[in-house]
C-alpha cells in the first residue's frame, strides 16, 4: 500500500537526517582547548590577527594547539550576555564600566581586575573623531557644528554601545570647556546634539554601516580606529576624517573571567593571551589596526604618524571614573534619559 | 487543504471573462516579480559580484560551514518535535471536546503574536546565569543559554504554530468518520492512527513541516538573543549573514544569504517533487473527501 510505504520512507529520511546531523556536530567539536573572547564591536579585524599570532606563539611555546572563538556586539550588551552566562574566558570590552558591571553583578571577574594588568588593563587606547562624507559638504569642523540645523549625526545607543558612551562623554567634555562648566548650557548643547540623531544603532559597527553603507547622516561620531577602517574598506575617496578641537582618551580594557576559566581549566592560557597583547608583536598588530598602542616603540613609525595629536580628556580626571560617569549619565534616569527625546 | 475541494460545475463554466483572468494573472505575476523575484536575484548577483570563485571561497570558511551545519541541525531537531506535538495538538483540538479548548487554540497562536525577541528573552530569563534555574544549571555544568539547547528552544517556540495551524482546519473538516469506521472494524488505536489518520492528513502535515522548516532555518530575532554570537559555534546562517555584512565582507554575506535562500527553495522543490511523484496517491486520498461532501 503506497500510503504506508510513503510514511515509512518519510520516517526513515527524517531519522537518517537527524542522526547524521547530530553525529556530524558531535564529531566536529571537542578535544581542543578553546578560548572564548567576548569583545565589543569594532575589534573584529584586530582580534582576527591577534588570535592567529597568539595561536602560533602558544604552539611554539607549549606545543599545544588551541582554538580562539570570538563573539562581538555592543559592549554593554556583550557584558550583559556574560552576566547571563555566556561562557567567556576573557572579556575585551570598550570601557571599564562594562567589566565593572560583570564583576559586580555576576562576581565572575575579580573586583580588582583593572590592577591585574599594566596600563589600567588597557593594552591599547583610542579616541573619538568625526567621519564625514568626501569634501565635507556640511562644513563640520568641531563639536559646535554638530548641533547646527539640518545636520544629521550618527552615533550608536549609549545604553548598549561602549563607543557611544565615549562619544557622549567627549561631547560633554567639549561643552564643559566651551561653556565653562555652566551645567544648563551643557545640557542644552547635548539635548540639541541628540535631537540631530535620527537613529541609534546598538553597536559601533552598526552605526558605521548605517553611515557608510546605507548612506544615512552627515557625520558619524566614531572610534578613531573604526573611522580609519572605514577609510580603508571603502577607499579614501568617499569619506574624510575630521579631528575635533578636543576629544577623550578611550581606554578599552581587558580581563580574565576568573570563575569561567577556573571551571574550564583555561586560567593559564587565558592569562597568557591577555599578557600577549602587551608584547611588541601584538602592539605592532594593534597599531596596524589603527588602535593607539601603549608601546609606540614597537609599532611601525609610518603607522604611528597617522594618529593626530589632539587634547584628550580622561575619564578619571574629568568624570571621576566610570562608576560615577555611568551612574550620572547612562543609568536609568541619568542625563542621557533626561536629554534624549526620540522622534522629537 | 480546502483548495482541493471540487466545484460541481464543469471547468469552463466556472471561469471569469478572459480579460479579467489575464489582468489578474498579470497583476499577481508583476507583484511577485517585483517583491519576491527581484530581491532574490539581487542576492545572487551580489554573491557573484566578484565571480564564482569568490562565492565558493566564502562558503569554505570554517565559520560559515559551521553556521550551515548548525542551521541544518537545528531544523533537523525542531522538525520532528514540531511534527509530533503539532499532530497531538491538532488531534486534541479537532477530535475532542474539552474544557479550555479555546484557550489551547489561543496558546497555539501565541508564538505568532509574541515578538521573537521576547521569545528569546524568555529563555535567557529562565535559564540564564541570573535566571530562575540559572544557579542550578551552572552548578551541574549544564549550559542551555548561549548554546545549542536555547537555540533549539527558541526556534521551537517560534515555529510551533505552523504544523498545528495547518492540521487543525483539515482534521476538523475530515471529522471522525474514518477513524470510527476503522475502530468498528477492529483496528487498534495505533493502527487507526497510522493507517487512517496519518494518510489522510499527510499532505497538510507535509505543508506545515515545510513552512516550519523555512522559518526554523531563517529565524533571526529569537536566536540572536540566545545565541551569544560565538563564531563557529552558536551562529546560525541568518546570524552569519549579519556578522559578515557588518565586517564589510558583502560577497561572503550574500553568498551565505544565497545558500539560505536556496535551502528554502529546495524545500519548495521537494514539496513539488513529492506532489508529482505521489500524484496518484494524492488523487486517491482526496476522492473520499468528494463523496463525503
Amino acid at each position: 500500500m503506497t500510503r504506508g510505504t510513503f510514511r515509512q520512507k518519510l520516517d526513515y529520511v527524517l531519522l537518517i537526517l537527524s542522526v547524521g546531523f547530530i553525529l556530524s556536530i558531535i564529531g566536529g567539536v571537542r578535544a581542543q582547548t578553546e578560548l572564548l573572547n567576548v569583545s565589543y564591536d569594532p575589534t573584529r579585524e584586530l582580534y582576527r590577527e591577534i588570535n592567529q599570532a597568539f595561536i602560533a606563539q602558544w604552539r611554539a611555546k607549549t606545543g599545544q594547539t588551541i582554538t580562539i572563538r570570538q563573539s562581538h556586539g555592543g559592549s554593554g550588551s556583550q557584558a550583559r550576555s556574560v552576566i547571563d552566562g555566556l561562557n567567556a574566558d576573557v572579556v575585551t570590552l570598550a570601557l571599564a564600566g562594562d567589566i565593572d558591571a560583570v564583576a559586580e553583578r555576576s562576581g565572575k571577574v575579580a573586583k580588582d581586575w583593572q590592577k591585574q594588568l599594566p596600563d589600567n588593563a588597557s593594552p591599547y587606547t583610542s579616541t573619538i573623531v568625526f567621519l564625514v562624507r568626501k569634501g565635507n559638504p556640511k562644513q563640520i569642523r568641531d563639536w559646535s557644528d554638530l548641533v547646527k540645523q539640518g545636520v544629521q549625526v550618527i552615533t550608536p545607543n549609549p545604553k548598549t554601545s561602549g563607543g557611544a558612551r565615549w562619544n557622549y562623554l567627549a561631547a560633554w567634555a567639549y561643552a564643559d570647556k566651551a561653556y565653562q562648566g555652566d551645567e544648563a548650557k551643557i545640557r542644552d548643547y547635548i539635548a540639541r546634539l541628540l535631537a540631530n540623531v535620527p537613529v541609534l544603532d546598538t553597536g559601533a559597527r552598526g552605526a558605521t554601516t548605517t553611515f557608510a553603507q546605507r548612506g544615512l547622516g552627515d557625520v558619524l561620531l566614531s572610534w578613531e580606529n573604526e573611522a580609519f577602517l572605514a577609510l580603508k574598506e571603502f577607499g579614501s575617496g568617499q569619506f574624510e576624517i575630521v579631528v575635533p578641537s578636543l576629544s577623550i582618551l578611550a581606554e578599552p580594557p581587558v580581563a580574565v573571567v576568573d570563575r569561567n576559566v577556573q571551571a574550564k581549566g583555561t586560567t593559564e592560557v587565558a592569562r597568557a593571551y591577555l599578557e600577549f597583547l602587551y608584547t611588541p608583536q601584538a602592539q605592532a598588530i594593534i597599531a596596524a589596526n589603527f588602535y593607539r598602542p601603549r608601546r609606540p616603540e614597537a609599532a611601525d613609525p609610518a603607522v604611528l604618524k597617522q594618529f593626530p595629536a589632539l587634547p584628550l580628556v580622561t575619564i578619571d580626571a574629568h568624570f571621576g571614573g566610570w562608576a560615577k560617569a555611568q551612574a550620572t549619565h547612562f543609568a536609568d534616569g541619568g542625563t542621557f534619559d533626561q536629554l534624549y527625546k526620540p522622534g522629537r | 487543504m480546502a483548495m482541493h475541494e471540487a466545484s460541481p460545475l464543469p471547468k469552463d463554466q466556472r471561469q471569469d471573462s478572459p480579460l479579467v483572468r489575464r489582468l489578474l494573472i498579470a497583476v499577481v505575476l508583476a507583484f511577485l516579480a517585483l517583491f519576491l523575484l527581484a530581491p532574490l536575484l539581487v542576492i545572487v548577483v551580489e554573491a557573484l559580484a566578484r565571480g564564482a570563485d569568490a562565492f565558493w571561497l566564502a562558503l569554505q570558511d570554517a565559520d560559515v560551514l559551521a553556521s550551515i551545519r548548525l542551521t541544518l541541525l537545528v531544523a533537523a531537531i525542531v522538525l520532528p518535535i514540531n511534527a509530533v506535538i503539532g499532530i497531538a495538538a491538532a488531534w486534541a483540538v479537532a477530535k475532542y471536546r474539552f474544557f479550555g479548548k479555546s484557550l489551547l487554540l489561543t496558546l497555539i497562536d501565541l508564538p505568532f503574536s509574541v515578538s521573537p525577541v521576547i521569545a528569546g528573552l524568555i529563555y535567557v530569563l529562565l535559564f540564564g546565569a541570573q535566571g530562575m534555574f540559572g544557579g542550578w544549571l551552572q552548578g551541574h555544568q549544564i549550559s542551555i543559554v548561549f548554546a545549542l539547547p536555547a537555540i533549539v528552544l527558541a526556534t521551537l517556540f517560534v515555529t510551533f504554530p505552523f504544523v498545528a495551524r495547518e492540521l487543525i482546519p483539515h482534521m476538523q473538516a475530515l471529522g471522525n468518520v474514518d477513524e470510527e469506521a476503522a475502530l468498528t472494524l477492529g483496528a487498534t488505536g495505533w493502527q487507526t492512527f497510522v493507517r487512517v489518520t496519518l494518510p489522510n492528513i499527510k499532505w497538510s502535515l507535509l505543508y506545515g513541516l515545510l513552512l516550519c522548516n523555512a522559518r526554523a532555518m531563517g529565524e533571526f530575532g529569537a536566536v540572536a538573543v540566545v545565541s551569544g554570537k560565538i563564531r563557529g559555534l552558536t551562529t546560525t546562517m541568518p546570524l552569519a549573514v549579519e556578522i559578515l555584512y557588518n565586517e564589510y565582507m558583502s560577497v561572503a554575506a550574500f553568498s551565505v544569504a544565497a545558500v539560505l535562500a536556496t535551502l528554502a527553495l529546495v524545500t519548495l522543490v521537494v514539496k513539488s517533487v513529492l506532489e508529482w511523484r505521489y500524484a496518484d496517491d494524492l488523487a486517491a486520498n482526496h476522492r473520499p473527501d468528494r463523496t463525503r461532501a
